[in-house]
């Protein structure tokens, strides 16, 4: 290692379910240099450290959404956070917040994938074409309609971000909300009224009360308290516009 | 034999754990503020539907000093209010699109308090010229 490595105290949350009742602090020296990630960090500690210690990781470069955790309080993808910026004080490193840990920083995501799939996170065409008719044409400012939303990486920092989805985890949250609404804004999808059930309904966008941190978290400048609150005006026109105009089947 | 007993971490005092909770919920706070300020001009607008004597007495209360202190304290939390509001608008609000170019978050909120501080403006120099 470098001359100017340097040695500082991270301090992990662990829980080993066939062990431990409630998660516990644990704190550990780790050599760093300038360059050194919270997630290299972490890698430390389990190649030299304590083999045991369990994380998510994958690409290192802020595009897979796997390394979330909480660092020194803030929702954060580790790889892109510096150990740097935290020394000489200790920096702290917990799993996710509001998701249940399943082992040290290793949280349960199946609520969040459940979510992700209800929305229908796909185009449903507007109109079937055939290989013979061509692909669905896109103007520039078609793109722009929904570009931002379709950033979303699912790394679940928002969710980490959102205390309404703490305090009620049905709530269908920030990251699913986002990609919903970047499908019903795409010009080629049909499948708008479909997905405005799931908008308006009890686990829907009605939760939210614009606290903002999801954005301000999101790695990717999604904005997904723009997709959420979008979306509550959109709900409330679906539920006056039917008294105007009434489509059948409303519910 | 399943080993998985997820573990689910309290809520209790969530609002104090990042700065940011801490500042949306005096935003939410002050709101009240702005409930009470409602609730003393209609207190004000019945007196004044029960003829002159009832409004004059609502006139007398209001130079307690105390209510004097209320009013500059609700002031206060009436332009931390304000000023919360505006900065997240930019987040409730469909993209506005200006020249073909999306309006940034600056200048919606900073749109949105010109406007609040013409608009209190304009109604105190009404005011004062209704009174004079």
């Amino acid at each position: 290692m470098s001359e100017n490595q340097r040695t500082i105290e991270i301090e992990v949350l662990r829980y080993h379910p066939e062990k431990d009742k409630v998660p516990y602090q644990q704190v550990f020296q780790v050599p760093f240099t300038d360059d050194m990630s919270v997630l290299q960090g972490v890698q430390y500690i389990k190649d030299y450290l304590d083999g045991s210690l369990s994380f998510r990781w994958s690409c290192r470069m802020a595009i897979c959404g796997s390394c979330g955790m909480m660092i020194n309080g803030e929702p954060s993808l580790s790889c892109e956070t510096f150990l740097r910026d935290y020394y000489p004080a200790r920096v702290r490193v917990e799993a996710l917040a509001h998701f249940p840990i399943e082992r040290d920083l290793v949280i349960n995501m199946e609520g969040f994938i459940e979510k992700l799939e209800s929305i229908q996170p796909y185009i449903i065409p507007k109109e079937k074409r055939t290989l013979e008719q061509g692909e669905y044409l896109q103007t520039p400012e078609q793109l722009n309609a929904y570009e931002q939303f379709s950033s979303c990486i699912n790394c679940m920092l928002c969710y980490a971000a959102c205390p309404q989805f703490g305090l009620n985890p049905e709530f269908i949250g920030p990251g699913a909300m986002a990609l919903l609404h970047r499908y019903n804004v795409d010009s080629r999808d049909g499948g708008k009224a479909e997905r405005m059930e799931l908008v308006a309904s009890e686990e829907g966008v009605f939760h939210c009360t614009a606290v903002g941190y999801c954005s301000e978290v999101c790695p990717k400048h999604v904005d997904p308290a723009n997709a959420v609150n979008q979306n509550k005006t959109n709900a409330a026109a679906d539920y006056f516009l039917r008294f105007l105009a009434p489509k059948g089947g409303a519910k | 034999m399943n080993k998985r007993r997820p573990y689910v971490r309290p809520m209790d005092g969530w609002w104090r754990r990042n700065p940011f909770f801490v500042e949306y919920m005096i935003h939410e706070g002050t709101a009240l503020f702005v409930a009470a300020y409602a609730g003393i001009l209609l207190n004000g607008l019945l007196h004044l539907s029960r003829g002159e004597a009832a409004w004059n007495v609502w006139l007398e209360g209001l130079k307690n000093p105390l209510y004097i202190a209320f009013h500059v304290l609700a002031l206060v939390a009436i332009s931390y209010h304000t000023y919360t509001w505006f900065k997240i608008m930019p987040r409730t609000m469909p993209p506005v699109i200006v020249g073909g170019k999306r309006l940034p978050d600056g200048a919606i909120t900073g749109g949105g308090l010109a406007v609040a501080a013409a608009a209190s403006l304009v109604l105190l120099l009404a005011v004062w010229g209704m009174a004079r």
